[in-house]
């Protein structure tokens, strides 16, 4: 914020005020969430301050419990798979948006995206609906189907992004040296699109993993996830442990991020690179 | 000489034409595997979703021959023995059959009693014998209802295949006796004020998120690289913390005994806790922090690209600094601020988890009650026809977006 001539008074006034306005809302957006962790090891049966004594208790209740530890297992074994089809059909899909203009790709590339937006409870409503002649309600296969369809637009979004500062003369050098498609792609495409490619996986993951509207519909008392069990640990049985899984999910966004971050590093280092040649 | 120069070129512009072909189904390919993948999980079973909405067959089901009479009738008429007939058979035959539940279910969506009418015409005819001399003597003894035109009328609305009956309920309308489409009497409308609420919820948080999400993203674009990254991450954080921790968080906070009633209690600003969660307040401060990161992002975009001279360019030419910002700068963040609060708004609409944690009874918003009309009462009709109202919605205002942000420019984080 530098300017070209002194701040007068109003200046320094409105720059102040600036300030603390916007710093006081990245409070509001930050204190909730580290005023729960605390939570998580004060020794006390109530989810409320002041904090009266250490106790790593919470976390031992989590972990030895049958019921979280079928959560964490669903959320996997929703999670995971749902990420790989996401991942694999989104990424397919932005390098044929990006390959090429054919009839239609507007109306495609909206209707590519249109999960993005389209109010989860919909989605939710339709395929409890859709999925019961076929005996899907209630199965991993529907839940699966569901979330991978939930977070594939993200991985169109961001392998789209990455294409879009690819440079297609790369492709067009390797495949003018004898290079065949698939190994075009696999050498020379895949490497630079790749950190688009994980941070696309990651935004469907954590989709599939914070995603509670179906598994309430459509999933089966034994299916519940992590966000499922949370759902029912806020509405019935408030209790420290809600804290300590919280603190969990806090770190494992944590994680998120700084693996997010990573990639946007790497890609635009190898972006740079690319310019600097 | 000529052969040469004219020949490879038709095959150049052949092999270049063919090239391109390839290149268009190539690009096609890649596309289809995710494009029908999505036309299952998500078009066809959305399509047949609200495809429910305005087909009624429950009725015909069970009762075949009364539906096709009922929608045979041209609801004017007083309806004749032949209606009354079609109708008593068909509960006798439903009664002993036990299919009867379904028929009244329906029925008991439109009549007050149409529960209680129905079975208790059904158990009284499972005992008679033979054919009365008239079936409408005899169901109007039975009950007297059956002799009311807005029985019949909600019989024939029910008779399908095709109904308005749950696209009129979800706008609080029905069918009166002269079968003119009528406001519902208060006591038996709901769903206005619930369209209403979901949209002035999403209004107050819209309005919030763009109030408190611009002086960080103008702090945030205009900060040292180093420090804009610093503040970004307090942004993304809450961004990536799933949705049912940041609930916890604000069920801690807001509840009687927690930090925020404690520190209102001592700064004596209340003597006794006052309700901040499981009412509208909770609703709309969780909502807002929830959204917050979805409007800051489109906003840092959009101010990074405002270049520094304009406003600079203003205040050397005599403009005071406040009108220099109000005329000069803030019109440029406007595509931002729209993106950022369109997007916020759409989202907001289809919310469920939130409302459904941190409100009480009066600030469920139009999401929870389709949900609620699929799996606790089954009314499926009524849930798609909800459904429809809140897609169209967010569609349209989908559509808007698209022409203000462009469609392929969609961005996260």
């Amino acid at each position: 914020m530098k300017s070209a001539h002194p701040a007068t008074l109003t200046e320094r006034i409105a720059r102040v005020v600036l300030v603390v306005s916007a710093l006081s809302v990245l409070f509001f957006l930050i204190a909730p969430i580290l005023a729960i962790l605390p939570l998580s090891v004060n020794d006390s049966e109530f989810l409320t301050y002041p904090f009266r004594g250490f106790t790593w208790r919470w976390y031992e209740t989590v972990f030895s419990s049958d019921k979280w530890r079928l959560a964490v297992m669903n959320s996997f074994l929703i999670g995971i798979p749902a990420t790989i089809v996401a991942t694999v059909l989104g990424t397919l899909a932005a390098i044929g948006l990006a390959t090429a203009d054919f009839r239609g790709k507007a109306a495609v590339s909206a209707l590519l995206l249109s999960p993005l937006v389209v109010p989860i409870v919909i989605v939710a409503v339709g395929l409890y609906f859709f999925f019961a002649p076929f005996g899907l309600t209630q199965t991993y296969t529907g839940l699966i189907v569901a979330h991978a369809a939930l977070g594939a637009p993200f991985v169109v979004v961001t392998v789209s992004a990455s294409l879009a500062s690819f440079d297609r003369n790369l492709s067009r050098a390797a495949a003018s040296l004898g290079a065949p498609p698939v190994t075009v792609f696999r050498r020379v495409m895949l490497p630079l699109v790749a950190p688009g490619v994980a941070s696309g996986a990651i935004f469907a993951f954590a989709t599939s993993f914070d995603e509670v509207v179906t598994v309430l519909l459509l999933g089966a008392p034994h299916q519940r996830t992590i966000p499922r069990e949370m759902f029912s640990g806020l509405r019935d049985s408030f209790n420290p442990t809600i804290a300590a899984v919280a603190a969990i999910l806090v770190l494992l966004a944590v994680l998120l991020l700084v693996s997010l971050e990573l990639l946007r590093a790497s890609s635009s280092r190898m972006q740079r690179r690319g310019e600097d040649r | 000489m000529a052969d040469l120069t004219t020949l490879p070129d038709g095959d150049l512009a052949r092999d270049l034409k063919r090239a391109e072909r390839r290149r268009r189904l190539t690009a096609m390919m890649l596309v289809a595997p995710l494009f029908l993948f999505l036309l299952v999980s998500f078009v066809l079973p959305i399509g047949d979703m609200l495809r429910r909405s305005v087909i009624d067959t429950e009725v015909a089901e069970v009762w075949p021959n009364a539906a096709a009479a009922a929608a045979a009738w041209d609801r004017k008429s007083e309806p004749g023995e032949a209606l009354f007939a079609a109708l008593g058979r068909d509960i006798r035959t439903s009664a002993g059959e036990r299919t009867i539940a379904t028929p009244a279910r329906r029925l008991n969506y439109a009549l007050d009693n149409g529960r209680s009418l129905v079975l208790g015409t059904g158990r009284a005819l499972k005992q008679l014998e033979g054919e009365p001399a008239s079936w409408r003597a005899t169901l109007l003894a039975e009950n007297p209802a059956w002799g009311e035109r807005m029985t019949w009328i909600a019989l024939a609305d029910a008779a399908g295949p095709l109904t308005d009956f749950y696209l009129l309920t979800a706008t609080d309308l029905m069918r009166d006796a002269n079968d003119d489409i009528v406001s519902r009497p208060p006591e038996r409308s709901l769903y206005l004020q619930v369209l209403g609420r979901t949209f002035l919820v999403s209004f107050t948080v819209t309005v919030l998120c763009v109030l408190l999400g611009f002086p960080v993203a103008y702090l945030v674009s205009n900060a040292p690289e180093r420090v804009a990254n610093l503040l970004l991450i307090l942004v993304l954080l809450p961004f990536w913390t799933s949705l049912l921790v940041r609930s916890a968080a604000w069920i801690v906070l807001l509840q009687d005994q927690g930090i925020v009633n404690d520190i209102l209690q001592a700064l004596h600003v209340t003597s006794e806790p006052i309700r901040l969660i499981f009412n509208r307040t909770g609703v709309v401060v969780a909502m807002t922090h929830v959204l917050l990161p979805f409007v800051i992002m489109p906003m840092i975009a959009t101010m990074k690209s405002i270049p520094p001279t304009y406003l600079r360019a203003a205040i050397s030419l005599g403009a005071h600094p406040a009108v220099a910002f109000v005329r000069v700068y803030l019109p440029q963040t406007v595509p931002g601020v729209a993106a950022g609060a369109l997007l916020v708004f759409i989202m907001a609409l289809g919310y469920y988890v939130t409302p459904a944690l941190v409100g009480g009874a009066d600030d469920q918003m139009l999401a929870y009650f389709i949900a609620f009309f699929t799996t606790s009462s089954a009314n499926w009709g009524l849930a798609a026809a909800l459904g429809v109202i809140l897609l169209s919605a967010t569609m349209l205002l989908y559509v808007v977006y698209a022409r203000i942000v462009g469609m392929g420019r969609v961005k996260l984080g």
